[in-house]
């Protein structure tokens, strides 16, 4: 087996990991090399077939795959390396990961890694939702795969597990394929969608608005022993059941980071993102192995990931120049009904950064205050009018030069 | 007419392909039929995994007698056909003082069922083993034979066997009626289709008791006991080096804590006593108990990602032991209630079914040649395809990975789709190779897979995906001839 050399090696060819490719090779570095699993490069936005993908890093507005196929241009214009259909399989040592391809077996030493991985929505299983095991159930990502990249059929009437974001995309993919939406499901009071700008956001509100959105259920079980013939609900709120005829389901969100390559590392994860432990300037818990994108946390926009890639770069080129690697961090912990906060440590040299703490709840919270203690010292309190699930708050001010990089544990919590 | 069969063996389950495979060792024709698309589909594929010693079995029934046997029979018989085993052993652990005063006569037990080497421990030697079980362990049996294996590669592998020895399989084959004429059996399946044979076995699993019925013999019942289990993630096999074990009660042996050999963890299972022999749901009560019992014997295990879930009904009857008896003036062998210890005893109960089949006028000779199959290998426990690049030099498609999770390549699949037994549905696919039964759950792969087996099989996607609600399964039948490794239509 072979061991190759490069000075950055980036795991996942998604937003996170092209944009940081691109920004480190504008930076001067010689050698970045991209590898990913998959037989095309560019992630999640591939399977997007929907627009809404490039006002911030493009000034344009794209589909998702034309908005992958930019970043993967830009890349290989810019001299990155991108080596398709290689899967990390482990650590050679703190520096060295091992893959296999079609072409063999090898390793990769580089004097920088950058983990970014991704996420993946928690399937049906994980979420323990009981009943038989029949065909017609989905997540977003497999639903988008089914209809997108090999045209196969889904079925006739789908209920969404999920009002989110991504549920606003499984939604879109099943208009595609012409099936209709029965229902959207959430556990919560509200649905948390969240119409991006687009040309036809009109055309769309107006179908959601003809589309069912059962708040505060649950879905009990599934019904169907070779094929799904429907869901049975549970309205949390009377402890009542109902069953809604479906042959497909879609289960969306409830992100959970594909840590597989982080965690085979060994690196300190955090409790709350599932992600790899990072402070603000994207280091994990081994010098020089960084990590950026989604994989640190449940989904933000392919935006949000490729502004972290770029950020997460001109760390990692000043890491190559000599910068030193912080001796010490304090974890960033969240108290329930407070779900992650990110980043999840904080290193003495990046207290000062502009980069705020953000968070995410677990529960809708009305006229909510956060704290952030340390030990016994309430570092700082910020009011919210109300907190909702699935989206990202932030603590932004100068609290942060009070942290002790020494000390206890940061925590957030409601007051 | 066609010719008679010597035999038919109703139920491809791991006892019925077990059996298949030990009687085509002997110059006779035989047919294996089996209700569903595969073997392996039943009781199964859906069970904990773990390949007893049998030193708990009630010590002077068959059920001990055959499962010692069997263990001895599988340990060369695993290496070489390639099954996937790990030779972890067992711990039982006694959680309180009344299960602690437990162990002495289960050690006794075991002694009376000839495992020897079984010895109690002390609570610190538990957690000399076991260091991230929870507290208040009083001490515990270490069984070093218990060990893992994989159940879906064991009666695939039997099968390919038999198939490879003459054996004509046929699937989607449910029998509807058994009657007697001119000194044979002649069995009714679906569309009025018959199969004639002068000797029968019945290994029909959950439903061994209608088919004893159908023979004229009322003499136990078959109550399908559910188990439910939670697979947990590949992370969490850092938890345990051992099949964790509780102290049996009367009903069941409890809820265990084991790893797989695909590097998982199981919990489970449960056991209830239903009446739809069909019923493999799984329940929130159900999953919700495993929760508790998994946290109260391993904290950590649920910080874990759940990978699959999945529930499995063991053919349970009145009887504390096999009912397995020969009816020879019927020329008729049944072999039902074999619980919950099938994938353990099989190789057993096969070799005595064959004596009991001599015993009652079937000549057994040899045949000159009996062929045998390697499983491509899906345990953790030796090298995978993508970590060998011995067979990725020979074939780049084994370097493809098509299901992350699992790590399950192109050439895997593609295998597993022409193999002597072919993989026509997901589900076949699955129990053959892993995809999708990875912690993202076909995530990524899914639609892939199925582009794959539909592209392969020339099936429609909307028949792999049950979206034809009635479209009724055709019997198919499976044969082996050795110029071309192809499926033959009867």
């Amino acid at each position: 087996m072979s061991t190759q050399e490069t000075q950055v090696l980036i795991v996942g060819a998604g937003p996170a990991g092209l944009s940081s490719a691109i920004a480190l090779k504008r930076q001067g570095v010689a050698h970045v090399t991209v590898v990913d699993r998959e037989p095309e490069a560019g992630g999640m936005p591939r399977l997007c077939h929907h627009t809404g993908f490039g006002v911030w890093d493009f000034h344009r507005l794209y589909s998702g795959p034309t908005y992958a196929r930019r970043y993967v241009q830009l890349a290989l214009a810019h001299g990155v390396e991108i080596r398709t259909e290689t899967t990390i399989i482990g650590w050679e040592d703190g520096h060295t990961l091992a893959y296999s391809s079609p072409e063999g077996l090898g390793a990769i030493h580089a004097q920088a890694i950058l983990l970014a991985t991704g996420v993946r929505e928690r399937p049906r299983s994980a979420r323990l939702v009981p009943g038989y095991r029949p065909r017609g159930v989905f997540t977003t990502g497999s639903l988008q795969r089914f209809v997108d990249e090999r045209h196969l059929p889904v079925g006739r009437r789908a209920v969404i597990v999920g009002a989110e974001g991504v549920s606003l995309s499984a939604f879109l993919t099943l208009q595609k394929a012409k099936v209709k939406v029965a229902a959207f499901l959430t556990e919560h009071p509200q649905h948390q969608m969240v119409w991006p700008y687009t040309p036809a956001k009109w055309w769309y509100v107006d179908l959601l608005h003809r589309t069912p959105i059962h708040t505060q259920t649950r879905i009990y079980r599934i019904l169907g022993r070779k094929r799904v013939e429907g869901v049975e609900i549970t309205h949390l709120d009377s402890g009542q059941r109902e069953v809604i005829a479906c042959d497909t389901v879609v289960f969306t969100g409830d992100w959970i980071p594909e840590h597989e390559v982080a965690r085979k590392g060994d690196l300190v994860m955090d409790a709350g993102t599932r992600g790899p432990q990072v402070d603000a300037a994207f280091r994990t818990s081994r010098p020089g192995v960084f990590a950026a994108g989604n994989v640190l946390r449940g989904a933000e926009t392919a935006a949000t990931s490729a502004q972290e890639g770029r950020e997460a770069a001109a760390v990692m080129a000043a890491f190559l120049q000599g910068q030193p690697w912080p001796e010490q961090r304090v974890p960033v912990h969240v108290e329930a009904p407070l779900l992650w906060a990110y980043p999840n440590s904080l290193a003495a040299d990046n207290l000062t950064a502009a980069k705020p703490l953000t968070f995410r709840t677990a529960q809708f919270v009305e006229h909510a205050t956060v704290e952030v203690r340390q030990g016994q010292r309430l570092l700082h309190t910020q009011a919210f009018a109300h907190l909702v699930p699935n989206e990202t708050y932030r603590l932004p001010g100068a609290w942060l030069r009070s942290v002790k990089p020494a000390g206890e544990p940061i925590v957030l919590r409601l007051a | 007419m066609r010719t008679p069969y010597d035999i038919a063996i109703i139920g491809a389950g791991v006892v019925g392909t077990a059996i298949a495979r030990e009687v085509s060792r002997y110059q006779l024709n035989v047919v294996l039929l089996e209700a569903k698309p595969d073997v392996g589909m039943g009781t199964s594929k859906a069970n904990t995994a773990i390949w007893h010693t049998g030193f708990d079995a009630k010590p002077g029934t068959l059920e001990a007698r055959l499962l010692r046997r069997s263990y001895a029979l599988l340990e060369d018989y695993v290496d070489q056909a390639g099954i996937p085993t790990e030779r972890l052993g067992g711990l039982l652990v006694a959680w309180n003082e009344e299960q602690y005063h437990t162990l002495p006569s289960l050690l006794e037990r075991a002694h009376t069922n000839g495992v020897t080497d079984v010895r109690i421990i002390s609570a610190e030697e538990v957690y000399r083993l076991e260091p991230r079980l929870n507290s208040g362990a009083w001490g515990g049996l270490f069984v070093p034979g218990e060990s893992l294996i994989c159940p879906f590669t064991l009666p695939i592998a039997y099968a390919t066997e038999a198939l490879l020895n003459g054996v004509t399989l046929k699937l989607n084959f449910p029998v509807q009626h058994i009657h007697q004429e001119n000194g044979l059996h002649v069995i009714t399946g679906p569309e009025g289709e018959t199969v004639r044979a002068r000797y029968l076995v019945n290994a029909a699993g959950l439903y061994s008791d209608e088919i004893d019925h159908m023979l004229g013999h009322h003499d136990f019942t078959v109550t399908p006991r559910r188990g439910e289990l939670i697979v947990y993630d590949k992370f969490a096999r850092r938890l345990i080096n051992h099949v964790i074990l509780p102290v049996p009660t009367a009903i069941t042996k409890g809820v265990l804590i084991s790893p797989t050999v695909y590097g998982n963890v199981l919990l489970g299972p449960t056991a209830e006593d239903l009446d739809d022999k069909t019923n493999t749901a799984t329940s929130e009560q159900g999953l919700q108990g495993l929760l508790e019992k998994g946290r109260a014997i391993l904290p950590e295990l649920l910080d874990e990602e759940v990978t699959a879930t999945y529930a499995g009904l063991r053919a349970a009857t009145e009887h504390k032991d096999y009912q397995l008896r020969l009816h020879a003036e019927q020329r008729y062998v049944c072999v039902g209630g074999i619980r919950s210890t099938g994938v353990s005893a099989s190789l057993g109960i096969a070799e005595y079914v064959a004596e009991l089949l001599a015993e009652a006028g079937l000549p057994l000779r040899p045949k000159a040649e009996f062929k045998t199959f390697k499983m491509p290998n899906i345990g953790e426990a030796r090298p995978r395809p993508y970590q060998r690049d011995d067979m990725i030099a020979q074939n780049p498609d084994y370097g493809r990975i098509v299901c992350h999770c699992e790590k399950v390549t192109l050439g895997e699949i593609l295998d597993a789709i022409h193999s002597p037994l072919p993989a026509r549905t997901l589900d076949a696919l699955r129990r053959r190779t892993r995809v999708t039964q990875g912690r993202c759950q076909g995530f990524n792969c899914q639609a892939h897979v199925v582009d794959i087996l539909a592209r392969e099989t020339g099936q429609d996607p909307r028949f792999l995906l049950s979206l034809e609600r009635d479209a009724t399964p055709q019997p198919r039948t499976v044969t082996y001839t050795a110029d071309a490794d192809k499926e033959g239509r009867a």
